[in-house]
């Protein structure tokens, strides 16, 4: 909503083409476009380097899960070991730091390493099927509303207002809990209640107004310049116009926003998967297992530590490369979300 | 100011009118509510009864305004437990304003102390240290972050209280130990998300013309930053801090309510979610819908307040 307009401002920073050269201190060969200059300065920053390559690291053991499984410690991730997993006393066995159970087992003897590779899958898989679906809602209808304002934006603002006015959690499970018992049916496909694609639209949808309105109110800024004037007299289409002209001039605010939108939907996840309206039993993703964890935790704490380390892990790789490619592509801007 | 408190309180009717409409919809694709609330083994008579009480068997337009009449008189009773909602947030929400309040002051002035001490060092190892600290903080989710200090603070090592809520006029140390690990846990995000956006725009403005009038004109360096650097750069802060807030006091620190077991407004609409009990969840999303455009609109007045150029 409209709450005050120096927040949208936060946001709505327009990455100017002509300022990227003028960094401070740096020699720029001439005849780099933007984006081979950005990849340079990327390529300096180590540290966002560093972290994106943990995170590629970890999205390849995820890949890799039934291998793991398969050759490895020999169980799938929903296999229970109540003989060998389970103490005198019933309770799970901690680390092992062998094939089998490497990190342990939880509650109903199931292999903590096989699972937490599993989940990693459901939850990376979650994470980037809801970043596309924001990315792509978001940039059709931040240029649609920004390009044609009008009634048109009214709605689309409107909108975006809506969604961002509703606590997110709390539309979150409300969407969760209710498309977990109903389906969804959106004509062409149907999704039953315990579909992994569920939380990812849900995810997918929330955020949709934070790349939105940052996408509109840069469109409403390029739509004035020069060159679309230049475009609308060679007799383009709004689409060519829209398309053609304004998407490259906002793509690399899209790009900014990819892992900041990633990061977020993992811990989405995560916590609407903990309060039980995201992914569903016995499907694994690590905010289920941190969850069940918590349960057993006097007995049990790797349980829950294990998910969450690996949890962190993931999204500060995700933050700190994205962070880098932030700084890479535009050294002024400051775009953040918030949850 | 009048014409900015009839256009802000129109602009509020319609948010809560389109937020009430949303929620009502969303729950109406669930099929047959009348069974998930008579029990175990309903009888076709009791299923009949809830039906009628519900307005089950009636148009969604028609229930809507049934239930909305019924929260406008604060007559509106919870499915489950047949409580009065109104009555029920009325006692959670000491529960979720100490939560903020604290919380609050904590993310506020730790965000702003780590803010402007990485602008002040930018590039220096303090910043680069602040940097990863609050990065870390952004990417840790609230429940795991709650769950490891409670377990290990709390239960483990004995040496605070994990969770649980004791009532400030029970017992006043006791309510502040208690909270002090969940006011922790809350403020970690924000911290990180507050000092990173205040580093930003202190760097943006310290190379303002007036910036560099002040340095020329002999001030120190402290009566620049706090002067004039930071009464401008706490502007952004300032609305983040209402709109956060808003959402914490209206109900949206769910998780942070939920693994500290406070019985707070958030913990009352998860469980009420959960239980697919309407009422609780379409009150509370309201009232948390009010905080936001409230809280909104007081940011507005202070912004007038701040920055004289600013009309309203």
């Amino acid at each position: 909503m409209s709450v005050s307009p120096s927040h949208d401002s936060q946001v709505e920073v327009v990455p100017e083409l002509h300022d990227w050269g003028e960094v401070a201190g740096e020699e720029i060969p001439p005849g780099l476009g933007p984006y081979r200059l950005a990849w340079r300065r990327l390529k300096r920053n180590k540290v966002a380097l560093a972290f994106g390559g943990l995170f590629l690291v970890i999205v390849i053991l995820c890949v890799l899960a039934p291998v793991y499984a398969n050759d490895i410690a020999h169980t799938g991730p929903n296999d229970e070991h109540v003989d060998t997993a389970l103490n005198q006393f019933g309770l799970p066995i901690g680390p092992t730091w062998h094939a089998h159970f490497f990190l342990g087992a939880d509650n109903v003897g199931r292999d903590v390493a096989v699972r937490l590779l599993y989940g990693g899958r459901t939850s990376l898989q979650i994470g980037a099927e809801a970043t596309l679906i924001t990315i792509i809602f978001a940039t059709l209808l931040g240029i649609v509303a920004g390009y044609f304002r009008g009634p048109l934006d009214g709605l689309i603002s409107r909108a975006f207002e809506l969604i961002w006015a509703y606590p997110v959690y709390l539309l979150g499970i409300a969407l969760g809990v209710v498309l977990a018992i109903s389906g969804l049916d959106l004509g062409l496909f149907k999704l039953s209640g315990n579909s992994l694609q569920i939380p990812a639209i849900i995810i997918g949808f929330i955020y949709i107004p934070y790349v939105g309105k940052a996408v509109r109110g840069q469109v409403l800024g390029l739509r004035e310049r020069e060159f679309i004037d230049a475009a609308r007299q060679q007799g383009l289409g709004h689409t060519r116009i829209m398309f053609g002209e304004i998407l490259p001039n906002v793509a690399s605010t899209i790009l900014v926003f990819i892992p900041l939108i990633m990061a977020n939907a993992i811990l989405t996840e995560a916590g609407l998967s903990f309060l039980g309206a995201g992914v569903r039993p016995p499907n694994a993703s690590w905010g289920t297992m941190i969850g069940d964890g918590i349960g057993l935790l006097p007995a049990a704490v790797h349980t829950m530590l294990v998910p969450g380390i690996m949890l962190v892990l993931c999204v500060l790789g995700i933050n700190v490369f994205g962070d880098g490619v932030r700084d890479a592509l535009d050294p002024r801007a400051k775009i953040r979300i918030e949850h | 100011m009048g014409r900015f408190v009839v256009r802000r309180g129109l602009s509020m009717i319609g948010v809560l009118f389109a937020i009430s409409i949303l929620t009502f919809l969303i729950f109406t694709a669930i099929p047959d509510p009348a069974l998930r609330l008579a029990g175990r083994f309903p009888t076709p008579a009791t299923i009949a009864h809830i039906n009628h009480q519900w307005g089950f068997d009636r148009p969604v337009f028609i229930r809507y305004v049934l239930v909305m009449k019924l929260i406008f008189t604060g007559q509106i009773i919870s499915y489950t437990q047949q409580l009065n909602v109104v009555h029920q947030i009325w006692i959670d929400l000491p529960v979720t304003a100490s939560l903020a309040i604290g919380a609050g002051v904590i993310w506020l002035s730790m965000g702003i102390l780590f803010g402007v001490l990485s602008a002040w060092r930018a590039g220096h190892w303090l910043d680069r240290a602040l940097t990863v600290l609050s990065l870390v903080g952004v990417s840790m989710p609230v429940f795991f972050l709650g769950a490891v200090l409670s377990y290990y603070l709390g239960d483990k090592w004995g040496i605070l209280p994990a969770g649980d809520y004791v009532s400030f006029a029970t017992s006043p140390w006791q309510w502040f130990e208690h909270l002090i690990l969940p006011w922790f846990a809350l403020s970690v995000l924000f911290i990180g998300v507050y000092s990173r956006v205040l580093r930003s725009t202190i760097l943006d403005t310290i190379n303002d013309d007036y910036v560099r009038t002040a340095k020329a004109k002999g001030l120190t360096e402290r009566q620049v930053m706090v002067r004039h650097v930071l009464r401008n750069s706490l502007i952004p802060i300032v609305s983040l801090f209402g709109l956060d807030f808003a959402a914490v006091i209206g109900g949206g620190a769910i998780l942070t309510e939920t693994v500290f077991n406070l019985h707070g407004v958030g913990q009352y609409a998860a469980q009420s979610v959960e239980a697919l009990d309407i009422p609780p969840v379409l009150v509370i999303t309201m009232f948390g819908a009010f905080m936001v455009v409230l809280i909104g609109a007081i940011v507005d007045i202070l912004y007038a307040v701040l920055d004289p150029r600013i009309r309203l």
